[in-house]
């Protein structure tokens, strides 16, 4: 069996500057903290970040102190690591606003059930996906509707990364992972859709210590496991 | 006195039905949830990836690992299920969803909605809104009928539209009003309001068929 621990600097120093990169997550939640961290640590740059939205952003008091560090994807957006997101929500993150008005961030937004779908299809092999969702709206320019049976629908496009980042609460050794909660959102999907995937545990437990039955994430699509997430 | 939201969101309330699987925006919408009426059994559902969702954690006694779609820590009820992004909005937009209740910017005559941006001043993108007024059976508007006086029912939504022809019903603390293929039709009016006083705030012309009833409010505390 291949060991697949690494340390966290390891996994930032492995996601070169420029790559696209998926982080899962739901408001943070499910976010690989340590890796944000470490992706931080070594001025990260130029990434393409895949995410349901901004993360958190830090808060300032009237002096310019930061009285609350921002979370997740946040972290990557405040330290300007980030030149493109594609993502369905950013407004609990003003800096994303405020960054992409200065033309320092190029952001693309998706329904968040099509953001599923697309990360699910460039996974799973499929050529695209047709979602009724984004018919006759903004979404739909620039992309093909068909007419199916009557009903109009759109063709998403699959979307694929060099890297997913993810956070497993059980990790086995061999690279099985449970998801706890409400943190299972895009990590399912995007553990499918990237080149390498990397996943920062809270728990790593050995092989066969997981119950089969627990496993969201099998282990043949985990590349590296990283210890320490909280 | 109830608030014009406690007012708004009771009466949303009255939609439900037992067994109805339903999704809550944030803010009023979430309101509902306090007013689902006795022998009513629904299951809340949010885009996360909860079913069965319950309510805010007291102080303490949150699980970190367990949000609703406004990155709230939330308990959730017995008979509750977690699932992944792609499960959840299986669940929206393959039809599984009774009934969806969530604001606007803009609602107009043929049910078109814009309720995810205003360009150049407010871009927090669609989330899920899209494909909840997509695939939700029923789709409730429920605001305050003018933002300070200004229209929000229009002929046509000049926003980029959330979707096209989604909205069922609109409800208001002036009345409760219906979209149907002739157009809005007046379905109630609040205590007090007269079908000249909301049609003075609603552009498009409501049809008014007999007399409106006359719109439940929440009893008094």
């Amino acid at each position: 069996m291949r060991d697949k621990m690494i340390t966290a600097e390891e996994a930032a120093a492995m996601i070169k500057d420029g790559s696209t990169v998926m982080v899962g997550g739901f408001m943070s939640n499910g976010t690989p903290e340590i890796l944000m961290d470490a992706l931080v640590a070594r001025n990260a740059k130029d990434l393409t970040v895949i995410c349901n939205d901004g993360g958190t952003g830090p808060s300032f008091d009237e002096n310019g102190n930061e009285t609350k560090a921002a979370t997740g994807n946040g972290k990557l957006i405040q330290n300007h690591c980030v030149k493109k997101l594609i993502a369905t929500h950013i407004g609990l993150n003003k800096q994303v606003a405020e960054q992409m008005n200065s033309g320092q961030l190029e952001v693309e937004l998706v329904p968040q059930g099509s953001m599923a779908e697309k990360i699910r299809a460039g996974g799973a092999g499929l050529g695209g996906v047709l979602t009724p969702t984004g018919v006759g709206t903004d979404v739909a320019e620039g992309k093909e509707t068909l007419n199916i049976n009557g009903k109009d629908y759109l063709l998403e496009m699959p979307l694929h990364a060099d890297f997913a980042v993810l956070r497993g609460n059980i990790v086995d050794k061999k690279g099985n992972v449970y998801y706890h909660n409400t943190t299972k959102n895009f990590q399912t999907v995007m553990a499918t859709a990237a080149d390498t995937v990397i996943v920062a545990a809270e728990k790593i437990v050995e092989v066969g210590e997981l119950d089969p039955n627990y496993v969201m994430t099998p282990y043949i699509f985990v590349d590296y496991i990283v210890g320490g997430e909280k | 006195m109830a608030s014009v939201k406690e007012i708004i969101a009771h009466r949303v309330a009255q939609e439900l039905e037992d067994g109805y699987v339903v999704n809550l925006g944030i803010g009023l919408p979430t309101m509902v949830a306090n007013y689902v009426p006795e022998g009513i059994d629904i299951s809340l559902q949010s885009e996360n990836g909860i079913i069965g969702m319950g309510g805010t954690s007291e102080p303490g006694k949150e699980d970190k690992d367990t949000i609703n779609s406004g990155a709230v820590h939330v308990d959730v009820i017995p008979g509750a299920a977690f699932f992944d992004s792609a499960t959840s909005f299986g669940i929206i937009r393959g039809g599984h969803v009774d009934m969806t209740v969530l604001g606007a910017l803009q609602v107009d005559a043929e049910g078109n909605l814009a309720s995810h941006i205003i360009p150049g001043k407010m871009v927090p993108g669609m989330g899920g809104a899209m494909d909840l007024v997509v695939g939700a059976k029923k789709v409730i508007i429920a605001m305050t009928h003018t933002n300070k006086g200004a229209v929000k029912i229009f002929n046509k939504i000049s926003l980029p539209a959330t979707a096209l022809k989604c909205v069922d019903m609109i409800v208001t603390e002036m009345g409760v009003i219906e979209v149907t293929p002739e157009g809005l039709e007046l379905k109630e009016l609040a205590p007090g309001v007269s079908v000249e006083d909301i049609q003075a705030v609603t552009e498009p012309k409501l049809i008014v068929k007999g007399t409106p009833k006359t719109m439940v409010m929440p009893p008094e505390a």
